[in-house]
């Protein structure tokens, strides 16, 4: 299977979690990452830069109608982050569980944007957020990962996305890293740069 | 562990085993019949937030597919009015993003003070928070009286909600803390009277503004403006509609106007992108230079 992109979702303890992550990917990861974690409305560029600090591979917010290209995306504070064929789309519609953006919009929109060709990831957090988005990637045949929920500083989000999704495979971060860097970029997820 | 709702109702998309492109072709055919029948024309919204919009109508009105939908709106204006409703409101806040505002205040009012009469429009305004939050910095730099402010939406019904200004009194806690982060000079709460469970903000800041309804996808330009508001209307549409808009946009700025977006919003992605200069490097505030 060739994919176009992943989805990873975090809240609580998702700093630690992302830079760890991200710091296991090799410098030449092709494959789209969108990062989606809870953060304040008004947090500005911190989670970025600070996830900059951690890796060669470009990160950046998320723009409206911007194409999909290698590197990593992260859902803007205050928006819902959807993906398109292509591209993303941002929207100011209500939180969903009290978060925008929310976890579960932006896997569902993945799942039905590129079906089977999708990786998504649920690690430490707080609240039961990305466990729907995170079934629909499942249902659309594409590839659920979890943090397995003893090694994540808050379980809860990895528990109810297992709970969900039971055939997810649970792995520790390093592992989740190795397995994305094992994934094949489809030919246009990897020629986007 | 149970899931409290159903995929359906959080995420707001059809059954796993609805086919897409299937699913496209009646979107496609909604929208045409409404534009057809009521004419609101939804056919070059952005496809990923209007196809959760119309699945959010579908399951409030116990449907189960698009083409239900359809038939229920094109016979019931009822059922289209509450559409519209789901499909033209954005939802915002007041002093949403303060550093814009903070941006807005430092170095947009000081072109603004050269003139001695300011156009202004709010276009995509819905229920007001930017309406009044503009008005507020206006007022506080002594500009709103030579302030000409034009708001329009293409919903009737936010905008009698925008003119009659009042907003949940229980978003003042953060609506406040916006302001202050705004760089706000008074206390909020002199600009309001809470009443029940509204917050009812003084017709003083709306004394020179006119609402009115304006649709940006059908309707032209209507005057020469010094400052363009449109901020996170344009994510709801499709990149060919955008390029529409901000050919709009060009022709209805003044030389040396000012157009402020979304903070994910840019005209990189525009044909108009030469004709603007960035005014910060952060917030999407642009001059026309030419």
């Amino acid at each position: 299977m060739a994919y176009e992109i992943i989805v990873v979702g975090t809240s609580w303890g998702g700093l630690a979690a992302l830079r760890e992550l991200i710091v296991g990917l090799p410098a030449g990861f092709a494959l789209p990452l969108v990062l989606v974690a809870h953060r304040h409305r008004d947090s500005g560029q911190l989670l970025t830069s600070l996830l900059q600090d951690a890796t060669p591979l470009a990160v950046c917010d998320a723009e409206d109608k911007a194409p999909i290209t290698s590197g990593i995306h992260l859902a803007p504070a205050d928006y819902h982050l959807l993906v398109e064929e292509g591209f993303f789309s941002l929207s100011t519609d209500e939180p969903v569980a009290f978060s925008r953006p929310s976890i579960d919009v932006t896997f569902g929109s993945a799942a039905d944007a590129y079906g089977a060709r999708v990786a998504g990831v649920v690690l430490t957090g707080a609240n039961a957020d990305g466990a729907r988005g995170l079934r629909r990637v499942a249902d659309r045949g594409g590839l659920a990962l979890v943090q397995r929920p003893s090694t994540a500083e808050s379980s809860a989000m990895p528990a109810s996305a297992l709970a969900a999704v039971p055939e997810a495979r649970a792995m520790t971060i390093p592992e989740i890293a190795g397995a994305l860097a094992g994934l094949r970029p489809s030919r246009t997820g990897g020629a986007l740069r | 562990m149970a899931l409290p709702l159903t995929a359906n109702e959080s995420l707001f998309g059809p059954p796993v085993t609805y086919d897409a492109g299937l699913e496209r072709i009646e979107i496609e055919l909604l929208l045409e019949g409404v534009f057809r029948q009521y004419g609101f024309d939804f056919r070059s919204y952005a496809y990923a937030s209007i196809r959760r919009r119309l699945w959010k109508r579908i399951a409030a009105d116990g449907l189960s597919s698009v083409s239900e939908l359809q038939a229920a709106v094109l016979h019931d204006a009822a059922a289209m009015e509450r559409l519209l409703f789901d499909l033209s409101v954005s939802v915002t806040s007041m002093f949403r993003d303060p550093g814009f505002y903070q941006v807005f205040r430092r170095d947009v009012v000081p072109l603004l003070r050269t003139y001695p009469f300011i156009r202004v429009w709010h276009a995509g305004c819905s229920t007001g928070e930017e309406v009044y939050s503009t008005a507020i910095v206006l007022e506080e730099e002594g500009l709103l009286d030579r302030t000409r402010i034009y708001a329009t939406d293409i919903n009737d019904a936010v905008l009698a909600r925008a003119r009659d200004g009042i907003f949940a009194l229980n978003r003042m806690q953060e609506y406040t803390e916006n302001y202050i982060r705004a760089g706000g000079r008074r206390s909020f709460s002199e600009y309001y009277t809470a009443k029940y469970d509204g917050a009812l903000f003084s017709p003083a800041l709306t004394r020179t503004a006119v609402f009115s309804q304006h649709n940006l996808v059908t309707d032209g330009s209507f005057s020469e403006f010094n400052v363009i508001f449109c901020r996170n209307v344009l994510i709801y549409f499709d990149r060919d509609l955008q390029h529409r808009v901000h050919a709009l946009f060009y022709d209805s700025l003044a030389t040396f106007g000012i157009l402020a977006l979304g903070s994910k919003e840019s005209l990189r992605f525009s044909q108009y992108e030469p004709c603007y200069e960035k005014l910060h490097p952060r917030e999407k505030l642009y001059r026309k230079i030419r």
